[in-house]
Formats: C-alpha cells, sequence, structure tokens
C-alpha cells in the first residue's frame, strides 16, 4: 500500500508512529502531481520549495510535541479562490494572473495551525462561477476516474486532487453546490458547513451571502476532523457565528438507530437520471436496515431555487467584483484612452465569457427600475425557502437526497447552454439559500465508471446529525476511497 | 420568450458593469439575458405578499468592534500588487473632477 | 410686462467627518497628515478577501447626532452598498445607508430675521468616505492615496426648507455647534471635515411645485456657499426667463471663478444599484443604547450660555461669543475651574485669543495651550506680579508654546519690582529730570502725570505696575 492510499488521518498517525516524515508525504504527492498534473490539471499553483520547507519546520513541531493534531503532516490542496500569503492567489481568472497576497485567509491560517502543509492551490471555475470547471482561465481540469468528463465545479480542482490523490485532503468553497457536486463527480466526501460556521475572511467572494468554505476528503472521518480544524468564530468576518458544538469529530458514531431521515420526493421526480436514483435509493435502504426511520415528504419550492439564486449570487457577485478594476492589483489592459475605457477594457479582456455573463444579469437586476421585482423578490423566495426546510427539519433529523441529478457530464458539452448546466446545482443550490450544512458522499458508480453522490442535509448548526448519517453509511456501505490511475500507471 | 433586452439596455448595463462588448458579444449577451430573466420569472408565480425580504438567514445583529488602532503602516504590502504606482500611491489614468 | 419674482427653495445635504479613532470598518487610524497609503489595509483598499466590521464608536455619534437633532432612530437598520466606479473608491462600491437610514424625520430651529424657524432633517446615514486623487499636472496620470478611504461620515440630508444663504448658513452653524458639542466631529469646512452640498432650485412665488433643482459641489467655506447660492439662483432664473429648462444634474462650483460647471459624462449612470450589504448584519438598537447615548450627552450652547451669565456673572455678549465654540466653552471652563477670575479669563478669550486666531486664520478649534497655564498667567497679573503689557507679551508665547508662565516670567526677568525703596529711587530721579512735566501737573494738567508714568516705565524697563507707579507719583508731587 502506498503512503498514498492513508487517509489524512491515518497519515498524521503514521507519521507520529514514525512510520514516515512530513518530508515524505510532501514528496510523495509532488511526486504525483508531477505524474498527474498533465492528465489532470489539477492544480494552478503548486508551491514545491514553501510546502518541502514546511514539512521540516511541522515535522520539528510533531518532534517537539507542539504540534499533536490529528492533521499534523498532512499535505493539502487549497481552492485558488482564498487568499495565501505570498503564494499566487488567481480565482482561475485573468483579471488575478498575476495576484500575490499580502494575508491569508483564515481557514487556511487555520489549517496551518493544525500543521496541515500546503502543497498548492486548485483549479476552478473562474471565480467559482460555473458547475464544470471549465471555465477556468487556466483551462479545464479533468475527472481522474474518466478524463474524459468534467469533475464538477466549482471545486474541480480539489475534488480532482482528492480523487487522484494529488493531496490528502482539500479546500473547496461552496454558494450553489461547488463542493458537493465535484466530490460527488469525482467520489470523495464533500461538506458545506452551516453559513457563518467557517470564517469568509480571505475568501475572494463571488456570492456573500451564500458561500462557505468546506472540506474535500477521501472519507467521512476525515471530512469531520477537518470541519474541527477549519470551524472558528473569526471577529474580522461580521457573518462568523461563535458556537460551542464544533466537536465534529465526536459524532463519527457507527449508529443511526432512531434517526429520523425524510426523502423530499420532489428530489427524485423527472430530470434525475435512473442509475443515480438507484443508487441513492439503494444507499438509503442500507440506512433504514441499520435503524434509521426514512419517511418520504414534500418539501416544495424546489424549482424556485435556481432562478433565486441566480439572482441573488449574480446580484451580489456584480458587486463583488467591481473592485477588480485593473487599479489595485491584477491584471490592466494594455493600451486605453483615459479612465473609464480603461476600466473596460480591462475587465472585458481579464474577466471570462461565464463572469461577463453573471455580472451583467447582477448589474441588470439591481438596476433603476428592476430591483424590486427580481432582487427583492429572490430574498422574498428565499425566505419561503426557509421556511419549507424549517418546517422539514421540525420533523426530520437528516433530508437526503442526490446531488446532482446525473453523473459527470462529457467535457466540453454544458458551457453552450447555461441554463441546462445551471439545472445541474437543482438540489444543492437551496441547501445554501437556507444557510444549512450539507455532505455528498460516493454511494455507487454509474455506466461509465463515474462516481454517485448521496447528500445528506441538516438543519442549521447540526453538522453531527450528517456526519453521524454519513459516517454510519460509509461503514456498511464500504464505499471507502479508492485510488485512480493516471500518466504512468494507467500505461 | 417574454423578455427581449434591446440594445439599450445591454449598453447600458455596460456602462454599469464597466464590461465592453463587440457586437457579436453583444447578440449573444442579449440573448443569454433574456433567457435567464424568462427563467428568473418563474419566481413571480409565488405569491410573496407580506413575506419580509431575508438577506441574512440568521437572525445575527450588532456585530462591531470597538475603536481602537490596530493596524500599523502597511503601505509597502497594500501597493506591492499595484500594476502602476509611484510614491507609495496608485496610480490610474488621469481623472477631473 | 409683469416681472415675476422667483422664490428659492434650498435642500442641503452635509457630509460630516466623525472623530473617532479608526475607520469606519477597519482599525485603521483617522488621523490627518501620514504619508500616502500609511494608514490603509486590505479592508479600506478593497483587498479581495478583505470583509468590513463596524466600528461601534460611529454608530453612537450617529445617533448622538441624531437625537440631538430631534431624529427618530431607526432600531433596526442595515448597511447598503452604493455602486459606482471611480479610482478613490477602491472597492466601486461605498458602503452607505439606503433603505434604513439609522435617523429620520428630524429638525433644528434657526434664527432668522423673521424669528425662529425650524429646518426639517430627512435622515441621517453612516457612510465611508472615499480617498483621494492627486493629479500631477504634468503626468498623464493621477495617483491614489487611500488614506481617508474608510474615514467615517454622517450624511445629513435636510428638507428642502431653506429660501436663502442667510438660514443656509444658520442652519449649517447650528448643525456645526451641535456636533461640536457632542464631540462628535471638529466640523472644519476648510478642511473638509464638514463638507455641504446644495441643493438649488427657483420657483415663481406662490407657486406650490418645486423647481428642477440641480445639485452644487465643491463648496469649502460660508462665503463659497453664499455665492454659490447667489449664483445658481441667477443662473436658473436666466434659464426659465429664457425659455429654457433648468437641467437635473450635478454641479461643481468654482470659487475663484465665481462659477459652476456641470459634472457630466455619458459613463456615469447614476444608477447606483444600491442592496443591503451582505458583508454586514443589521443593527438592532434598543432603549438601553439610546438611553446610554442620551446620559453622556453634553450641555448645548444654549443652555450653557445661560449658565454663564447666571453662574459667572458673563456680560451675555461674552457667553455668546464663547460659546459660539465648543472648544473655546472648554477652555473657558478649565481656566475657570483653574482658581481664574472668569470675567477675567473671559476677556482673554475674547480679547488677545480672537485676535490672534484672526491673524493667523485659525479656528478656536484649533486652541491648544493650557488652561493650567492661562489660569496662573491670569494670577500673575492679578497679585501684580506682572503688569498688562508683560502678560499680553506673555500669552502670545503661551499661545503657541508650552511654557510655564511663572518660570518663564522667572526666567526672562518680567517681574514687577515690587521693591517699595528701588520704585522710589527710580521715581525720584524721573521727577528731578523731568521738572517740565511736574510743573504742569502740579499746575492742574493732569495728563502729564501718564508723562512720567511712561518715564518711569521706560526706567524700570517694563517691569513695574503702572497703577503703583501712577500712585507714587501723585504721593510724591502732593
Amino acid at each position: 500500500m502506498s503512503i498514498l492510499d492513508l487517509t489524512a488521518l491515518e497519515l498524521s498517525a503514521a507519521i507520529k508512529e514514525k512510520k514516515y516524515t512530513v518530508t515524505d508525504a510532501v514528496k510523495a504527492v509532488l511526486d504525483r502531481i508531477k505524474e498527474c498534473e498533465e492528465d489532470f490539471n489539477c492544480y494552478v499553483t503548486v508551491d514545491e520549495e514553501g510546502a518541502l520547507s514546511k514539512a521540516l519546520s511541522v515535522q520539528k513541531g510533531i518532534d517537539d510535541g507542539t504540534l499533536t493534531g490529528p492533521l499534523a503532516g498532512v499535505p493539502v490542496a487549497v481552492k485558488d479562490n482564498m487568499c495565501t500569503e505570498g503564494l499566487l492567489t488567481t480565482c482561475s481568472s485573468k483579471i488575478l494572473y498575476n495576484f500575490v497576497p499580502t494575508f491569508s485567509s483564515e481557514a487556511v491560517l487555520a489549517l496551518e495551525k493544525a500543521g496541515a502543509v500546503i502543497i498548492g492551490k486548485t483549479n476552478m471555475d473562474e471565480f467559482a462561477m460555473g458547475s464544470t470547471t471549465e471555465t477556468s482561465f487556466f483551462g479545464p481540469t479533468k475527472n481522474p476516474r474518466n478524463p474524459e468528463h468534467v469533475p464538477g465545479g466549482s471545486s474541480g480542482g480539489s475534488a480532482s486532487a482528492v480523487a487522484a490523490n494529488e493531496c490528502f485532503f482539500a479546500l473547496g468553497s461552496d454558494t450553489g453546490g461547488s463542493i458537493r457536486q465535484p466530490a460527488s463527480y469525482c467520489g470523495v466526501v464533500g461538506m458545506k458547513p452551516t453559513y457563518g460556521r467557517v470564517s469568509r475572511y480571505g475568501l475572494i467572494a463571488y456570492g456573500s451571502s451564500l458561500d462557505q468554505i468546506g472540506p474535500l476528503c477521501k472519507d467521512v472521518a476525515d471530512c469531520a476532523a477537518v470541519m474541527e480544524a477549519i470551524c472558528t468564530y473569526d471577529p474580522k468576518d461580521s457573518t462568523s457565528v461563535s458556537r460551542d458544538d464544533n466537536d465534529f469529530t465526536s459524532a463519527l458514531k457507527d449508529d443511526v438507530q432512531g434517526l429520523k431521515i425524510g426523502i423530499p420526493r420532489d428530489y427524485f421526480k423527472e430530470g434525475l437520471d435512473d442509475e443515480v436514483r438507484e443508487a441513492v435509493l439503494k444507499a438509503v435502504d442500507v440506512l433504514k436496515s441499520k435503524g434509521a426511520i426514512v419517511e418520504e415528504f414534500d418539501l416544495s419550492l424546489v424549482d424556485y431555487a435556481i432562478p433565486t439564486y441566480y439572482t441573488i449570487a449574480a446580484a451580489e457577485a456584480s458587486s463583488n467584483l467591481e473592485r477588480f478594476d485593473g487599479i489595485k492589483y491584477g491584471y490592466r489592459t494594455e493600451e486605453y484612452n483615459g479612465l473609464h475605457n480603461m476600466y473596460k477594457k480591462t475587465r472585458s479582456e481579464g474577466f471570462g465569457d461565464e463572469v461577463k455573463r453573471r455580472i451583467m444579469l447582477g448589474s441588470f437586476v439591481l438596476s433603476s427600475g428592476y430591483y424590486d421585482a427580481y432582487y427583492l423578490k429572490a430574498l422574498k423566495v428565499k425566505a419561503l425557502i426557509k421556511k419549507a426546510f424549517d418546517e422539514a427539519f421540525s420533523k426530520y433529523d437528516v433530508i437526503v437526497g442526490p446531488v446532482a441529478p446525473t453523473t459527470a457530464p462529457l467535457l466540453g458539452k454544458s458551457l453552450s447552454d447555461p441554463i441546462a448546466m445551471y439545472l445541474s446545482d437543482i438540489y444543492t443550490i437551496s441547501v445554501n439559500l437556507a444557510g444549512l450544512p450539507g455532505m455528498s458522499v460516493p454511494c455507487g458508480t454509474g455506466k461509465e465508471g463515474l462516481p454517485i453522490g448521496i447528500q445528506f442535509i441538516a438543519d442549521c448548526f447540526k453538522e453531527k446529525n450528517i456526519i453521524r448519517a454519513a459516517y454510519a453509511y460509509e461503514c456498511a456501505s464500504g464505499n471507502y476511497h479508492k485510488s485512480v490511475t493516471c500518466g504512468k500507471d494507467g500505461e | 420568450m417574454a423578455n427581449i433586452i434591446s440594445d439599450e439596455t445591454i449598453e447600458y448595463v455596460g456602462i454599469l458593469a464597466k464590461l465592453e462588448l463587440n457586437d457579436a458579444q453583444k447578440e449573444a449577451a442579449k440573448k443569454d439575458m433574456a433567457s435567464m430573466l424568462d427563467y428568473i420569472d418563474k419566481l413571480g408565480e409565488l405569491d410573496t405578499e407580506g413575506i419580509e425580504p431575508m438577506s441574512h438567514v440568521f437572525d445575527v445583529k450588532n456585530v462591531w468592534r470597538d475603536d481602537v488602532v490596530t493596524n500599523g503602516d502597511d503601505r509597502e504590502n497594500i501597493i506591492s500588487n499595484a500594476p502602476g504606482q509611484k510614491d507609495g500611491m496608485f496610480e490610474v489614468p488621469k481623472t477631473f473632477d | 410686462m409683469i416681472m415675476t419674482t422667483y422664490e428659492t427653495v434650498i435642500g442641503l445635504e452635509v457630509h460630516v467627518e466623525l472623530a473617532t479613532k479608526t475607520k469606519i470598518f477597519c482599525g485603521c487610524s483617522t488621523q490627518f497628515g501620514g504619508e500616502p497609503n500609511t494608514h490603509t489595509c486590505p479592508v479600506c483598499t478593497g483587498m479581495p478577501g478583505s470583509l468590513p466590521v463596524l466600528n461601534r464608536q460611529v454608530l453612537e455619534y450617529a445617533v448622538a447626532v441624531g437625537l440631538a437633532t430631534n431624529c427618530d432612530i431607526t432600531r433596526y437598520c442595515k448597511f447598503d452598498r452604493k455602486n459606482y466606479f471611480y479610482p478613490d473608491n477602491p472597492q466601486n462600491y461605498q458602503i452607505s445607508q439606503l433603505y434604513l437610514p439609522i435617523c429620520r424625520n428630524g429638525h433644528v430651529d434657526i434664527e432668522t430675521k423673521d424669528g425662529t424657524k425650524p429646518v426639517r432633517i430627512h435622515e441621517i446615514h453612516m457612510e465611508e468616505d472615499a480617498g483621494k486623487l492627486i493629479h500631477d499636472e504634468y503626468d498623464d496620470c493621477s495617483y491614489v492615496d487611500f488614506n481617508r478611504s474608510g474615514v467615517p461620515l454622517i450624511e445629513i440630508v435636510s428638507e428642502p426648507d431653506m429660501r436663502n444663504a442667510d438660514e443656509v448658513i444658520a442652519y449649517l452653524e447650528k448643525l456645526k455647534m451641535t456636533i461640536q458639542y457632542l464631540g462628535a466631529s471638529d466640523c472644519k469646512l476648510q478642511e473638509g471635515s464638514m463638507r455641504a452640498d446644495v441643493n438649488l432650485s427657483v420657483r415663481p412665488v406662490g407657486q406650490k411645485e418645486f423647481g428642477t433643482r440641480t445639485e452644487m459641489k465643491n463648496l469649502n467655506s460660508f462665503k463659497a456657499i453664499r455665492r454659490a447660492i447667489e449664483g445658481e439662483t441667477e443662473r436658473q432664473i436666466d434659464i426659465i426667463e429664457s425659455g429654457e429648462k433648468v437641467i437635473q444634474e450635478t454641479r461643481r462650483w468654482d470659487d475663484n471663478a465665481g462659477d459652476s460647471y456641470a459634472m457630466r459624462s455619458k459613463e456615469d449612470a447614476q444608477d447606483y444599484r444600491y442592496f443591503p450589504d451582505p458583508d454586514l448584519v443589521p443593527i438592532s438598537i434598543t432603549d438601553d443604547f439610546i438611553s446610554s447615548i442620551k446620559e453622556k450627552e453634553p450641555e448645548f450652547r444654549d443652555e450653557k450660555k445661560a449658565r454663564y451669565t447666571s453662574e459667572y456673572s458673563l456680560p451675555e455678549y461674552d457667553a455668546d461669543i464663547i460659546t459660539g465654540s465648543k472648544r473655546m466653552a472648554d477652555v473657558f471652563e478649565q481656566t475657570v475651574k483653574c482658581g481664574a477670575d472668569p470675567k477675567k479669563v473671559s476677556n482673554y478669550l475674547m480679547g488677545e485669543t480672537m485676535r490672534i486666531l484672526k491673524e493667523k486664520e485659525l479656528d478656536p478649534q484649533d486652541i491648544t495651550f493650557s488652561s493650567e497655564a492661562l489660569a496662573k498667567l491670569i494670577k500673575l497679573q492679578e497679585s501684580k506680579s506682572i503688569n498688562g503689557t508683560v502678560a499680553k507679551e506673555v500669552f502670545e508665547v503661551l499661545f503657541f508654546e508650552d511654557i510655564d508662565p511663572e518660570e518663564y516670567v522667572k526666567e526672562k526677568g518680567l517681574m514687577t519690582v515690587n521693591d517699595e525703596g528701588a520704585l522710589k529711587a527710580v521715581v525720584e530721579e524721573v521727577i528731578a529730570n523731568n521738572p517740565q512735566s511736574v510743573n504742569d501737573y502740579k499746575s492742574g494738567k493732569e495728563k502729564a502725570i501718564g508723562f512720567l508714568v511712561g518715564q518711569t516705565m521706560k526706567a524700570m524697563k517694563g517691569k513695574a505696575d503702572p497703577a503703583s507707579v501712577n500712585a507714587m507719583l501723585k504721593e510724591l508731587l502732593k
């Protein structure tokens, strides 16, 4: 068994037992990256030098007993929309092609404090706008399970890197499903925490009221451990929430006896692929057989989630992305005639099509005369969606359903029809609108060897219900992380 | 398609968003925006009379800090990414006000 | 043909920089005068990933100003983003308040020639200031300094209740006084810590509907405001009289030219796409919060004026002038507290202090001398240790430098000679050397004694008490 096949928790334990050094782990990952990157393109930046030197200092910390946590010495990949001090951070956009932040995001600092070693920055849909990682300025990432297919998005680089063993775990961000959907497509575990659990300080904003950082991991236990590390109260983020229930690993119990699970009928209607339906329902049966109480119900409003989401996210994005203007950082057009021409050329050349599409939509829905009809209306529907979930969670501990209607689509097929692409987020998006936690766990494989994910959703701050259900399912199903082949070992 | 986006609207949105589109891009943008708005118009089916618009999911209020200086001179870092700079300032195309 | 008479209708938007130590959404200093961009951080320069956190003091000042101007305090308020591109606006949106401003429906009373008149306040909202653009004449570039970016402002928006420049200035004076007394700002027009934009329209007298208004910016003094109001009134009347229509627009006043020009740009859509800032959470104001602010409310000008006349027996004229500046009133009270006689303190403030301020073109806010020092100076004079002329000289030094008057006087040898024997010797000498004047005095020319006093003072190098000299001369010439 290769060091790369270990989970994050196993690796850290092995390092503490002196079976491996941190440098062994970092070198193994760097070698793997060299081997696979040409095939998968998971990373925008690999910080070989930084990671190797960090490995030494972390090793020292482990040896002298100052670093004792379960992630000490573990190489991690970070989505390229989280600021990392001194390390290129691009959001996979031309407009930030040369941006080197002078501070690190709070979540990254939390991981560094825990002794994790940052290997590099992962590819993503430009500014997290997309569901396939094909909108990246640095080219698409490919799905390691089948490189003809997309890895999902927007955290496609993070999901692929975990699936391809190009890191031991990764951070992603989830605005409408951007952690859970690529996790599902790539066959890894991905969690979007409750809004406010993880500080957004240093996360380059897309839709501020929806964005949340979370882990992508090889299994549920790793996921719980990473959650414990990154969920901290941060006074620099006004929407950060102070909680005393961040002990997520305490929920790693193989026991769902009496757990009340709701199955929303609306999630299994037309549009859902049969193989996905079957895999998810089979997983539900596993939970039922372990003593969970399963009941179908009508969640309602599911069809309204996507238009609500695109209105709100586009509006916020149009404002959040105004700061990219060629003055303070990033790309500035070569030639221009005056200030406004500089703005327009810089932004038109610096942003890709999908980003421009959403900025224009967002500017329009906020513009004079349309604000009430579009933006305010969407905020009202958001309130209704939240209420529908409140009602559901008065009856159920966990809601279970598919993550996405299909397995990963072929590369190059999605961007031509935006609305069809947006529909792939139909089961994940309302979780963001309602601020809820959600997790994607592998639950089977479809036709082309492509993974299928099951989604667990809980009420706000009830991540432990999710972890408990997901862990019990994982124990029963044996759907543990399986490595993929690439490059040389594929030949 | 119920929504039709005029040239003027796309032009106007371009001014607001500071984006410059060529003719082909304009046509595509008109079509995209119209179909997105058609899609969004679906929300009109819902009766939201009397519903309070929800900006924040949680009832978190009154997050503030004390009036204490915590930041020192960080100029070197702040301007380190600027495409143009002079004497510690950001260089911009000439503005007249 | 009957000439139409027009009425001017004016409303003001007044921006006031709050006197907090730090910026509204980050821990950067608001201090003036730093090198460019040395008071900046990722938040106030719009770095990707940075987030704002509200400075509580901003809220307290805004509520205090709202209460002092009789506003309703909005118990549930929010911040909104105002989106527009400009290089001094680092995020290209300004965090402000549109939908739920902190204060609404207030008024202040102003004194006009026709008596007291209320000017209604539509709202007061909190927002962040922009950075500064620096233009280089020879360069094809401008430069941005974000030291002022994120400095807290309140914008006080009046109803269109004013009808002429006098009312506008009375209103501004009233706001300035109230806010200075609250300690919420120093309100200096010249330095930009108070800025007034004038919304002005004209209409034929008797017409109910308002005319089309323009907004005038860049008014840096009361004088400029007055000139701009007069100029813009005339301009609008001319337009209407010539059959044209006034265009609703923003204009910039050029005080040197005495004229204004439109700030128009086709790239400027004036559609700010306000929406609630998702990075900031709502503010809920409790009764306790409001009463804690009320408890801290200072004594305002009118109350102070009344107390000065009753408690310190100051003439109304003195009380009016001294309370005309919060700083001046503070100096007055502190000096009196140090044991100085109120009327004498008042004399120093109204006389020498005002003279120096005027001479050096300073604002009373700029007074830095210590009240203890002034009190000591007054006592030195009272005890006749120094005479009035010397006291004035010492005061001039004390105004600018941190000196202890007692030590200064000793060091410089300015003490009055109180040795009667020594003084007598000099006086006798003066009498002996000036027989003519002595004769004049003795023959009834009372004035002649002045010359003799002067000669004595000269001989004493100014270090004598003129009254004592006078008395001694009279005694010896009996």
